[in-house]
């Protein structure tokens, strides 16, 4: 039987077994628009590129890791220092996870900017905010793993930033910290979460936020005239670009693993006072620097409250946009939009960076 | 009428198969013997001008030596987020790293996001040993 007849057998055999033809059809038919704003389709690639980086490093560290009070730290130290890459393992989840919240935010206002959370794809928007979350609550439930000095305390004030929620803020505190402190049960349900409950829910979110994508098609903004868009061949022509693009992350993540390790720190201590310099990860920052300032009280309320209700509006209604950002016959408010999207941005990169160098 | 009996019923198994999780997922109150005064050290063991944190029970307490004679002990956990605090022997305050709250030497709020002052307890020099309690 010669080689181009075992392959015929094949995939006539896997085509009976599997819906391979209506897989192909699909993939010759599926096109993405070309114009001035296809560069930002690249995003939410990179950014699903990211994800998997995560859950192969991810699965490499958990060979090692111990998730004790006792052990963790050691464990860490050991993954760093004696298990053969693991510093380079280690280094690139970390800066993999940085730079996936990163690129997922890029996504996320690219899609605000060029208006693509417009009917039909409120879903896929709503999809990607919790999506969003859901990196947000796997950095911060990654950031105690190690169980040094700085992520203790960013967990005992972010299970805090918790308890002050109205009515549920203490049940919610304690449901995080397996008890009314930051401790072993912490880490351990921390441990679970990042590495169980979450990754369950953010594979069956993306795989639904990829369906949303391929069923509704890539958006074209709506200052570019049909007349000016022609298409390109989704496979393979957007693929290998996209390939290329990942590349290029990949090449940007092992250069700063290689460069910029990631560090440990010093060894949790339950029973010394917060370190000097003490601050989240980044993308908490604005947050932080936003709860620096606001003063203890604002009018008769607490301070801290007000601020964190002022968070959970805006965090809500800019999930809401893809039903306030449009006219009722269904067009981009186009100006409103860009004005509230630039003003967020802009604050966020201030406060940031304030928070960063204050 | 049928389809409300299945569905009521679908629903039911569901609630009493939640249930048990939710309240698996529940840490159960762990009660903890109340602690009203512990040790905190030898008077040789802190300067003048100078705090430290110790354990009261399972939280920290922050023990500082004002002077030569004086003594002052405070709950450690700051009022605004549930951070550490330490003393400063610069501004002899009591200061906050995570968000740069500040407090004085009684434990009230100078500046800053903290809500409230912190606690603070009672210090004891007992001849060479330093105690600290809750008031009552």
């Amino acid at each position: 039987m010669t080689a181009t007849e075992i392959k015929t057998k094949t995939a006539s055999w896997l085509d009976e077994r599997l819906p391979l033809s209506a897989i192909r059809e699909f993939l010759d038919h599926k096109t993405v628009p070309v114009h001035s704003a296809t560069r930002w389709y690249y995003f939410g690639g990179i950014t699903l590129f990211l994800f998997g980086v995560q859950i192969v490093t991810g699965l490499l560290l958990m060979l090692y890791y111990r998730p004790t009070v006792a052990e963790s730290f050691d464990s860490v130290r050991f993954i760093m220092t004696r298990v053969q890459f693991g510093w380079l393992v280690r280094s690139i989840h970390s800066w993999s996870a940085n730079l996936l919240i990163f690129v997922a935010f890029v996504h996320m206002f690219s899609v605000a900017f060029t208006h693509a959370y417009r009917r039909p794809r409120e879903l896929t928007w709503l999809s990607g905010i919790a999506l969003l979350g859901l990196m947000l609550a796997f950095g911060f439930s990654g950031y105690l793993l190690p169980w040094n000095q700085i992520s203790y305390f960013a967990t005992k004030v972010g299970t805090d930033v918790a308890a002050s929620t109205p009515i549920v803020g203490e049940a919610l505190a304690r449901f995080l910290r397996g008890g009314d402190d930051v401790g072993s049960a912490t880490l351990t349900r921390f441990f679970a979460f990042h590495v169980i409950l979450l990754p369950m829910i953010a594979g069956g979110l993306v795989a639904l936020h990829l369906l949303l994508v391929q069923t509704s098609g890539m958006s074209t903004p709506p200052w570019i005239p049909e007349s000016r868009v022609r298409q390109m061949r989704f496979f393979p022509n957007f693929f290998l670009r996209e390939v290329m693009v990942w590349y290029g992350a990949l090449a940007v993540l092992g250069a700063l693993a290689a460069i910029f390790p990631w560090e440990l720190g010093e060894k949790a201590d339950p029973f010394a006072s917060a370190p000097k310099g003490i601050r989240p990860e980044w993308y908490f920052l604005a947050t932080f620097y936003t709860l620096k300032l606001i003063p203890s009280h604002v009018w008769i309320f607490e301070g801290e409250i007000m601020g964190l209700l002022g968070f959970a509006v805006l965090a809500v209604g800019w999930a809401l946009l893809p039903f306030w950002g449009v006219t009722r016959a269904g067009e981009a408010r186009t100006r409103v939009v860009t004005g509230i999207g630039v003003a967020l941005v802009s604050y966020l990169i201030t406060f940031t960076i304030l928070g960063y160098y204050k | 009428m049928l389809s409300w009996v299945v569905g009521g019923g679908a629903l039911a198994s569901i609630a009493s198969f939640l249930y048990p999780v939710i309240r698996f997922m529940a840490p159960p109150q762990v009660t903890e013997a109340a602690v009203n005064e512990v040790a905190a050290g030898k008077v040789q063991d802190l300067k003048p001008n100078s705090g430290k944190i110790i354990k009261f029970g399972n939280k920290p307490a922050l023990l500082v030596r004002v002077n030569q004679t004086d003594w002052k002990a405070f709950s450690a956990v700051c009022t605004h987020l549930n951070c550490t605090v330490q003393y400063r022997d610069t501004t002899q305050q009591i200061w906050c790293a995570c968000h740069n709250g500040t407090y004085d030497m009684t434990g009230r709020v100078v500046s800053g996001p903290p809500p409230r002052g912190l606690e603070e307890f009672a210090v004891n020099v007992r001849g060479d040993d330093v105690v600290i309690s809750k008031r009552t």
